[in-house]
């Protein structure tokens, strides 16, 4: 069979179906638009399904923590009547460390059901651990294909600890140079195997975060009588904010969506000599805005995690907030976490400053720790590539040039994204993908909820896109 | 470092996947200048095999894949990195905030 790079693209089809095995041509409508909800309905699993499922791998009913010295300090740092109190679901507490577990469990056991005998993912985060954790419990073989390492060997130290962790589930860690080429590999291995592509973006990843949602409602309720005013997500690619806003909608939450993503503005992904010039590998923009602007570009026909649909606000934070934030989780209430869900801490505690102090904000998710993960691993490695690392006013953060610890707790604050530059973008990719001016009646329809945008306003930004 | 491996022992392999002439036009310049390699951990099938030369390994999984031998016995030597200022004096100035409001 001939393995080049463009005949095995050109089977990419083919693979997809046979590695994930929902027909997806059967929700296609029209250009752009396809039926979203009867995916989610006719391919995922009832919440209740979940959770029985998620029950057998030992998978969520997480923690959720009151941060009662992280909100001291809040109400200290507020005018008076300000200073919302925050809440963190330790969804550490997961068998591999992440709320990833939730994503992966629902695939894995698709897979095991339909008689396949691996799972592969392309993943360089906590999604590789947790796929590997689940296919361990489940008696299935496991590949995790990584981008790691940039054209001198050097790898991500974050995604070094990934591939140790995967290791130590039992799967085969295949390591790759930056690229998104990973994608051919990633077909070659699909074709070679025939196992299931556990992609992070098919139904069945969505439906396995939507307990998130409704427990923490449930948590919430317990602890202050009312579900929680703010959620605050991490958005990468955008199942987590979309799965959690779905479990938050089936539990008739009313809570407001924020998104929160770290800015890496300026550096590109596919980079080589950018690479180990992020300090974040997930949660930033780089991934942030265009799976929101164009959830399609997955590794999937369509992407199940449609975050534009869900978010009521995109809040920006700088990395040296963020390792700020990281140490004061750990310093005052004892828990050494993340990266990954300090990202919405940063966001919850500047928020909060701003918000009623009867008001209450959850931060949904946190991650495991440790070497390669920690704040002192990611800036030493970065001081080692050329990054300067230094106290000062966080507006100063440059990414990929310097990062910016704040010298003082007032001075975390977030940047607000507007969502209409997020929406018009958004209008321009699919302008630009589906090299249309004009829309059919189908795809307006379609599109003004996939940008959670109204008639009136998508057409003003078609017609601005025109010209 | 030991320049020999025995059947058995877990080793490393590398791989170019694409030459640099090879890869995606929508990869950035520097991307595109050079190669999409890969590396893969495994058990030497080969009876004995020495730095440089093509071997096989089976996997974790227990897939055979061809390569050439890079390392033997590899290990992961990411870390906690070092002590960073910037960071340590965050608790004891945060600590101090938390106190004077106390008195």
């Amino acid at each position: 069979m001939d393995m080049s790079y463009s005949a095995v693209m050109s089977r990419k089809n083919e693979i997809m179906k046979n590695a994930v095995g929902i027909d997806y041509s059967r929700y296609e409508k029209e250009g752009i638009a396809f039926d979203y909800d009867r995916m989610m309905d006719e391919v995922g699993y009832t919440l209740d399904e979940v959770k029985a499922i998620q029950s057998e791998t030992s998978v969520g009913n997480t923690p959720l923590v009151e941060l009662k010295e992280i909100n001291r300090l809040v109400k200290i740092l507020s005018e008076k009547g300000k200073g919302a109190r925050i809440f963190l679901k330790d969804e550490a507490a997961n068998p591999s460390g992440s709320y990833k577990d939730r994503r992966a469990s629902v695939s894995v056991y698709e897979a095991k059901k339909r008689g396949y005998k691996g799972v592969i993912a392309a993943t360089s985060g906590n999604y590789g651990a947790a796929v590997a954790s689940q296919a361990a419990k489940r008696g299935l073989k496991c590949i995790i294909v990584q981008e790691t390492f940039d054209s001198r060997g050097v790898g991500q130290p974050e995604i070094v600890e990934k591939a140790r962790a995967c290791e130590g589930y039992g799967a085969e860690v295949v390591q790759l140079t930056v690229g998104p080429e990973l994608f051919y590999y990633f077909l070659v291995l699909l074709e070679e195997t025939g196992y299931f592509n556990a992609s992070l973006y098919t139904p069945f990843g969505i439906a396995g975060v939507e307990p998130l949602g409704t427990e923490l409602t449930r948590q919430m309720k317990e602890k202050t009588g009312k579900p929680a005013d703010y959620v605050i997500v991490t958005h990468a690619g955008g199942g987590n904010l979309t799965g959690t806003a779905r479990g938050l909608l089936k539990a008739d939450s009313g809570s407001k969506v924020i998104a929160a993503s770290v800015d890496l503005s300026g550096l590109h992904m596919a980079s080589d000599t950018d690479f180990n010039r992020k300090s974040f590998t997930t949660g930033h923009t780089g991934f942030g805005i265009p799976f929101a602007t164009f959830p399609d570009r997955s590794d999937v026909p369509r992407n199940a995690a449609r975050a534009l649909r869900y978010m009521d606000r995109y809040l920006i934070l700088t990395q040296g907030e963020v390792f700020y934030v990281t140490e004061l989780l750990a310093q005052l209430e004892g828990m050494q976490r993340g990266p990954a869900g300090n990202t919405s801490l940063c966001a919850a505690i500047a928020l909060a400053r701003e918000l009623d102090e009867n008001e209450t904000v959850v931060v949904q998710e946190t991650e495991y720790t440790g070497a390669g993960k920690c704040p002192s691993a990611q800036l030493t490695f970065a001081r080692e590539n050329g990054v300067k690392v230094y106290n000062g006013d966080p507006k100063d953060n440059k990414p990929g040039e310097a990062i910016v610890i704040p010298g003082d707790p007032k001075q975390l604050h977030y940047t607000q994204m507007p969502l209409e530059k997020v929406r018009k973008s958004y209008v321009k990719q699919a302008m630009k993908l589906y090299s249309k001016k004009a829309f059919s009646e189908t795809e307006l329809d379609f599109m003004v909820k996939d940008a959670n945008t109204n008639r009136e306003e998508l057409e003003r930004y078609i017609k601005e896109l025109e010209s | 470092m030991q320049e020999t491996a025995k059947k058995g022992q877990w080793v490393k392999i590398h791989n170019i996947l694409l030459k640099a002439g090879e890869r995606s036009p929508r990869v950035p310049e520097d991307t595109r200048k050079v190669p999409l390699e890969m590396w893969l951990n495994g058990f030497l099938k080969d009876a004995e095999a020495s730095i440089g030369e093509t071997v096989t390994i089976e996997s974790f999984i227990g897939r055979q894949v061809k390569g050439t031998l890079v390392e033997i016995e590899p290990a992961y030597e990411h870390s906690f990195g070092k002590p960073i200022n910037e960071l340590l004096n965050i608790g004891p100035k945060v600590r101090k905030i938390l106190e004077g409001s106390s008195k």
